[in-house]
């Protein structure tokens, strides 16, 4: 492997999680705080939720040119991509941050309420500490399948190790479309194996 | 002791739309009490203990805690104001023993000193040795030390009235008996006020002061342990008639 390409593996690696990165956040932030108001809101949860889930089914490559024309969140580059890739995140990062918070035992919601207990202090000390396991393992789900989706948004000049996939499709050279896939691979494991230990550490008890 | 009520119900009444559960209930409970509300599922007694803290609304009538309607209290204050303890505890389970017992004098701010002596005091009155139990968290526990901590943390910050709904229904006989006795003892011991809510009548009979019988959202029977064996309503010798002796081997 000659120097210039190893250099362009890293560089475009670190593209790549930068991509992740932010779209975790965004769509943690969006999701998250979503969560904990939609788990009081029965009727509005099965609208938000299946509103991830429709955004879930739309085939990514569709997704990115559906964005493409639309003003303002849409055009080639980054931005377009991570706006693409949040869509996704979205819903893993909202359905087990709910299902946490909504698996709280009743009896242990109770006895807080009863107890005297403030609705801020239940929400912090009590449900998102027992909805912490679910919320991390959708983290978890959501960065994985970003990984791999993310590959996708150099189709639309987001950049990243797609680039190398993409580049390798088009010279029919498999050795640069590995360049790009092994090391999105590898960073999937290391990110799923990493939250998976995140996960089994906070677990309460 | 004084006389003086510390609670004091005057016609309350609790619907959901049509469906009426509690109905016109009258009913003041004098310090060191321990009044027993006795009932089959759905006749209305865990919702009145409901509604005696806030948790639910009731449609009519008036509720005094301590000398002052409910309305003039601040909820979450009156609450911490009555030890709550349920069926199945409660605990939280990513706490351990000691914070579960100390939750309430925490909220109320004490110093972290006065809270670690009351958690220790507290688990040795409950029959919990503390060096033993105060770092384990409630999956650790049997049923009966369960219960015992939900006890602790309800009595944690000495509220003047507390708040039973089925505390050991769900634990085998000899435990049951166990915590029966320790519950008189502690109440002997503390004169702590109490309603205390069941289905069981041996459980009515030898833990309260008063029996309230609850038949469809309505008081049936209001009496003594003793006024109650004699006691005539239908749902009153039902529930008498399960302590018959014909059912005891000879």
């Amino acid at each position: 492997m000659n120097g210039q390409l190893a250099s362009e593996i890293l560089a475009l690696t670190l593209e790549h999680l930068e991509l992740v990165l932010i779209t975790i956040a965004v769509a943690a932030a969006v999701a998250l705080p979503g969560a904990v108001f939609l788990a009081q809101r029965p009727r509005l949860r099965r609208w938000a939720v299946g509103f991830a889930n429709v955004a879930q089914t739309i085939p990514s490559l569709a997704l990115f040119g559906f964005l493409l024309p639309i003003p303002l969140i849409g055009g080639i580059g980054i931005r377009t991509a991570i706006i693409a890739l949040c869509l996704y995140a979205l819903l893993p990062i909202l359905r087990n941050a709910l299902v946490g918070l909504i698996g709280v035992d009743p009896s242990v919601r109770e006895s807080a309420v009863a107890m005297g207990m403030t609705p801020q202090q239940v929400l912090w000390q009590v449900e998102l500490p027992l909805a912490v396991p679910s919320i991390v393992a959708g983290l978890r789900i959501a960065t994985v399948t970003t990984i791999g989706t993310a590959t996708i948004a150099a189709a639309i000049g987001g950049g990243g190790l797609g680039v190398f996939i993409f580049r390798g499709i088009s010279m029919v050279d498999m050795p640069t479309v590995l360049a790009g896939a092994v090391p999105a691979a590898i960073m999937a494991l290391l990110a799923d194996e990493g939250l998976e230990w995140i996960e089994r550490r906070l677990s309460p008890g | 002791m004084s006389g003086d009520p510390i609670l004091e119900i005057r016609n309350l009444s609790y619907a959901i739309g049509e469906r009426t559960i509690l109905r016109d209930i009258s009913l003041s409970v004098r310090e060191g009490e321990t009044v027993v509300l006795l009932g089959r599922s759905g006749s209305g007694k865990t919702t009145f203990l409901k509604a005696v803290n806030g948790l639910v609304r009731p449609t009519s009538g008036e509720i005094r805690f301590e000398g002052k309607a409910s309305s003039e209290w601040d909820i979450i204050h009156l609450r911490r104001r009555m030890g709550y303890v349920i069926q199945d505890a409660g605990l939280f389970p990513h706490w351990t023993v000691a914070a579960n017992v100390g939750l309430v004098p925490r909220l109320e701010n004490w110093d972290a000193q006065r809270i670690e002596q009351r958690i220790d005091a507290l688990l040795r009155q409950v029959g919990l040795e503390p060096a033993e139990f105060r770092n384990r968290y409630p999956r650790q526990l049997s049923g009966g030390q369960k219960q015992r901590v939900g006890i602790a943390r309800a009595l944690a910050a000495d509220p003047p009235l507390m708040l039973l709904d089925e505390p050991f229904a769900a634990l085998d006989p000899i435990t049951r008996f166990d915590l029966q006795r320790q519950f008189l003892e502690l109440r002997n011991t503390m004169h702590k006020t109490a309603l205390f809510v069941t289905h069981d009548i041996r459980e009515a009979l030898m833990l309260a002061s008063r029996v309230v019988l609850f038949k469809d959202g309505m008081v049936d029977v209001l009496a003594t342990p003793a006024e109650f064996l004699a006691a005539k309503t239908p749902e009153a010798s039902a529930f008498l008639a399960s302590l018959d002796d014909r059912w005891r081997p000879a």
